[in-house]
């Protein structure tokens, strides 16, 4: 038997390498690491661990800076997931990743895979999921194949979370042309497990078996790492190969064997094989635990003849995990799998060597030592630039060319606000029988914990047009969003998970959007207890040099110590409206001034940490105590646009009072300032006073009942005329037809 | 009552349907993994819940029809045993030959997740003792494949022995087209077996047992099958 790899000529490798993605000295780091020139399935796998997919190189220094830490995290970012104590003994463990590249190619399978792998980060750790959200960028529909590819995501996230039994409760969608090259879809899973039963991923053990289980290997989604980690062209459909395809079914039976293996004590360690496959699940597992590894590739279950070593090394192929094993336990681990009719293959074992070694057919195909591959792997702080400061817009100078009411129902059909009804039919939310809040119920979703009354509200939000506009204020205000969701249900706010999706940061001026998104959140994470538990960052998101918005999307989980105390949105009749927060009538970079003026621009509203805390403190305190009947924040549209979503949840329409003097009225009406809810309550000045009491501004805006929204003065609009315009959007547009 | 919840490669709506069965007899149900080859002694009641059984990839149920349980489960009806089936279970008792007709792709080629209303077409069979005759109930539906099919002459038998036990309809309890999300025959979303023993129903009324989770629609399937079969 051969003992070192056969090296590929040094020019072709070199070459190669500059088509694996790999840039800069980089080969050299390789040549100097190795002492000689690599093999090719060597080559493949620097190339892999070191794109920015796997490697996070260009955003690490960055990624640092963020707060990760809080009593009750358990693991913090560097695991699969994130993992948060949520009481009863339990442990949250969740995280978003994106998708966007493969969901642009071949967009069922794109998102399909992406919810597929998602899942896998999260009950790699012991955790059995319970809740799916996505969070998603269209580009214009009017782009080509735009709408082909907001049917496929669609159809293919459902296609996915629906057959493999966990719910779809929640997400978000925006729409802007900048993604008309480059959509984005990012998808997020949360988790439950006993927090004394959380599996880790560090190898552990000379000698003990290493044990791969899922799927077959095939020759899909080789490279998609690096696929993932470069800007797009107009050939872009050619790089198809390089999207996995999903098997649901195959997942769910993942799930199980793996949850009931975990009930055992045979596991050391596991992990999925996400990006870069087999590749990146043996190096990550044997370098975290400081020990090397042993691979025959003879042994991976193979669903094409004539694989290669590099292939097997490289392939996507979905619905696999590697495990190491406490010795002597195979047999028993395999009875599992059989039973659910899995692949169950021992494929290596750890040795102490500190090197990873491939082999194949009798030869050496690779040999690696593993601590450099990490050590040395690239660090970039590339060079950034400031995004100009956009001027502040003073409501007053705007004209307003049609009024409340006119502008209220042109919003509420607009793309970034018209209801997603359409989406969300195509997405099973109530299986597992634990779905309190639905989408469209509420700020956040509440699903119940099985068996208990503790529940968990989950959101994920940003604004990309803030981040566009001042990334720092917009990275904030993303992380100030999921918090302020969370509370509208009464949950108390826990942690976040973020997906950094950016444009290329060889660029300054996109390197700067990053740099100063991950500033504002930091300061947000902070100001409200808010850390870091875990994330993906996706960049390169250009197609033929035009980047998307800058998209720090954030996931927010909280938790309800009784789920039974969470409110939702829909007004009832008969009760009083209470605006919470100060309102100056921000209309810069607001979607009236967009839809309505017809602009994208000027600052965006600021974000005030401590009046973010305070009001939203005080909000929460108010659901608790069981005094207020439903709660929205003020986002996207402002004040007249969340009544009116309030309104149309249930029919049940309100009369509103006049703008207070100082305010312009479309600034009052639609204005975007932070940190505001209306809550629905039965004692109003009871309410204002106790705010008062608190320092939290508050007045009654006005009182619910009738079927029609009415502003002082005496015009209005029925609240199933707002409704019909809010419905109708998304089926016209995708289905051809009425609502 | 003992309640026997198969479960197949795929299956994902048994813990609702064990919640379910739970909250109305006091008592868990036994889950029994499709492999098993007979029932438990003194089984009252077999339940085929929701899911993607094999992952639906060939004739969704088709393959579930086939698994070593299925003999058991025919046997146990042909002793007049109950069966209840959901969604997937109404797939495969279709494929079992338990029930006639077929269920196609919706007829919006797409998957349906929301609520729906039935309306009670047969009161006083063990699986709707609890509803009169006429009474219409919510339940959350999710499925791609729910759109009953039958031949004219079974559809005229159906009818006429009365064994259609759920109507799509609205909220008032008219049948109409635009209740019919999936585009069923004759508006059907459930139906029974001549001797009223076996029910097949594509929504989810195990989904809807729980004021917090929206309702208590479903429980009276629930609640009609504990006090039928505590007697039987």
């Amino acid at each position: 038997m051969s003992t070192l790899p056969i090296p590929l000529d040094t020019a072709r490798a070199k070459q190669l390498s500059a088509e694996f993605g790999l840039k800069g000295d980089e080969f050299d780091r390789v040549l100097a690491i190795l002492g000689r020139t690599p093999s090719l399935t060597e080559l493949g796998i620097f190339s892999v661990m070191w794109s920015e997919h796997c490697s996070y190189k260009s955003s690490r220094v960055w990624l640092r800076t963020l707060p990760t830490k809080a009593p009750w995290v358990i693991h913090g970012p560097g695991e699969n997931a994130g993992v948060i104590d949520i009481g009863d003994g339990l442990a949250a463990i969740f995280k978003m990743e994106s998708h966007n590249h493969p969901s642009f190619i071949e967009p069922y399978q794109g998102a399909a895979t992406g919810v597929g792998g998602i899942l896998r980060d999260v009950f790699t750790m012991g955790a059995r999921p319970i809740a799916n959200l996505n969070a998603l960028r269209f580009g214009s529909p009017e782009a080509p194949r735009m709408k082909r590819v907001i049917d496929g995501v669609v159809r293919g996230i459902g296609g996915y979370g629906n057959s493999v039994g966990v719910p779809t409760v929640g997400g978000e969608v925006n729409f802007h042309p900048a993604y008309n090259g480059n959509p984005l879809v990012n998808a997020m899973t949360v988790g439950i497990a006993p927090k004394d039963r959380i599996f880790l991923s560090a190898a552990a053990g000379i000698g003990n078996p290493v044990v791969y289980v899922g799927s077959k290997t095939g020759r899909d989604g080789i490279h998609g790492a690096t696929m993932a980690s470069a800007e797009f062209s107009a050939d872009s459909e050619e790089k198809r190969p390089t999207v996995q395809i999903g098997d649901p079914f195959t997942e769910k039976l993942l799930i199980e064997a793996c949850l009931e293996l975990m009930a055992t004590d045979m596991i050391v360690a596991i992990q999925d094989m996400g990006a870069a496959g087999l590749t990146s699940s043996s190096v990550e597992m044997a370098g975290k635990g400081g020990v090397g590894i042993e691979l025959v590739m003879d042994n991976v279950p193979q669903r094409e003849v004539g694989m290669t070593a590099y292939e097997m090394m490289l392939s996507e192929s979905q619905e696999r995990m590697l495990m190491i094993l406490k010795p002597g336990r195979e047999a028993e681990a395999e009875a599992i799998f059989h039973k659910w009719e899995l692949d169950f293959a021992v494929i290596g074992h750890l040795t102490d060597t500190g090197r990873i070694v491939i082999r194949h057919k009798g030869m050496v195909e690779a040999d690696i030592p593993l601590a450099p591959l990490e050590s040395e792997a690239p660090l970039y702080r590339r060079p950034t630039a400031e995004t100009p400061k956009q001027p502040v817009l003073d409501a007053a100078s705007i004209a307003d060319p049609v009024g409340p009411l006119a502008a209220l129902t042109t919003l509420v059909g607009s793309l970034d606000l018209c209801s997603r009804r359409w989406i969300w039919d195509q997405y099973d939310s109530t299986v597992g029988g634990q779905t309190v809040k639905r989408p469209g119920g509420a700020d956040a979703a509440v699903v119940k914990l099985e068996g208990l009354k503790r529940g968990l509200a989950i959101t994920t939000d940003c604004t990309p047009r803030y981040c566009q506009a001042d990334p720092e204020a917009g990275g904030a205000q993303a992380v100030a969003e999921a918090w302020r969701n969370l509370t509208a249900v009464g949950a108390r706010p826990l942690a976040i998970t973020d997906n950094m999706n950016f444009g290329n940061p060889e660029k300054p001026e996109i390197m700067g959007q990053f740099a100063s998104a991950v500033r504002g959140m930091a300061a947000a994470c902070i100001a409200l207890d808010f850390p870091v538990v875990s994330g993906n960052v996706s960049l390169y998101n250009e197609t033929e040099g035009r980047a998307i918005l800058p998209t720090p999307a954030i996931g927010g989980v909280g938790v309800l110590e009784d789920a039974a105390q969470s409110i939702g949105l829909a007004l009832k009749p008969g009760l009083d409206l209470v605006l919470i927060g100060d309102t100056k009538g921000w209309l810069g970079q607001s979607l009236w001034l967009r839809e309505i003026a017809g602009r994208e621009e000027g600052a965006p509203p600021p974000v005030d940490l401590a009046a973010e805390r305070r009001n939203g403190d005080f909000v929460r305190a108010r659901i608790l105590e069981g005094t207020v009947a439903a709660c929205h924040d003020l986002a996207d549209g402002g004040l007249l646009v969340a009544v009116a979503e309030m309104a149309m949840a249930d029919g049940t329409g309100a009369t509103l009072t006049a703008p207070p003097a100082g305010v312009a009225p479309h600034g009052w009406w639609f204005g975007e300032d932070q940190a505001r809810y209306v809550l629905a309550v039965t004692d109003g000045a009871g309410l204002v006073a106790a705010a008062s009491a608190a320092g939290v501004p508050a007045a009654v805006i006005g009182r619910s009942g009738g079927g029609d929204l009415v502003l002082a003065g005496g015009s209005s609009i029925s609240v199933a005329t707002l409704r019909a315009a809010h419905e109708a959007t998304l089926p016209a547009l995708m289905e051809g037809r009425a609502a | 009552m003992n309640a026997v919840i198969i479960v197949f490669p795929g299956t994902n709506r048994e813990r609702d349907m064990a919640i379910a069965l739970e909250r109305a007899s006091g008592r868990k149900p036994t889950m029994l993994f499709h492999r098993a080859d007979s029932l438990p002694a003194g089984t009252d009641l077999v339940v085929l819940p929701g899911g993607f059984s094999h992952g639906d990839y060939l004739r969704c149920g088709a393959m579930a029809a086939q698994s070593p349980i299925m003999q058991a489960v025919k046997d146990f009806a042909a002793r007049g045993g109950h069966v209840l089936g959901v969604c997937n279970g109404f797939q495969i008792l279709t494929e079992t030959g338990l029930l006639p007709g077929a269920l196609l792709r919706n007829a919006t080629l797409r998957f349906l997740s929301m609520d729906c209303h039935m309306r009670v077409e047969r009161a006083g069979t063990p699986f709707t003792a609890n509803w009169r005759q006429g009474d219409v109930f919510r339940a959350p539906m999710a499925h791609g494949d729910g759109n009953y099919f039958c031949d004219e002459e079974t559809l005229a038998r159906l009818n006429g022995e009365n064994l259609v036990a759920f109507r799509y309809a609205t909220p008032d309890g008219a049948i109409t087209p635009a209740a019919n999300r999936n585009g069923a025959r004759d508006n059907i979303a459930g139906i029974l077996s001549p001797n009223l023993r076996i029910c097949g129903l594509m929504p989810h009324p195990e989904d809807l047992v729980d004021p917090l989770m929206g309702g208590e629609d479903g429980l009276p399937m629930f609640t009609s099958l504990v006090e039928s079969l505590a007697t039987a």
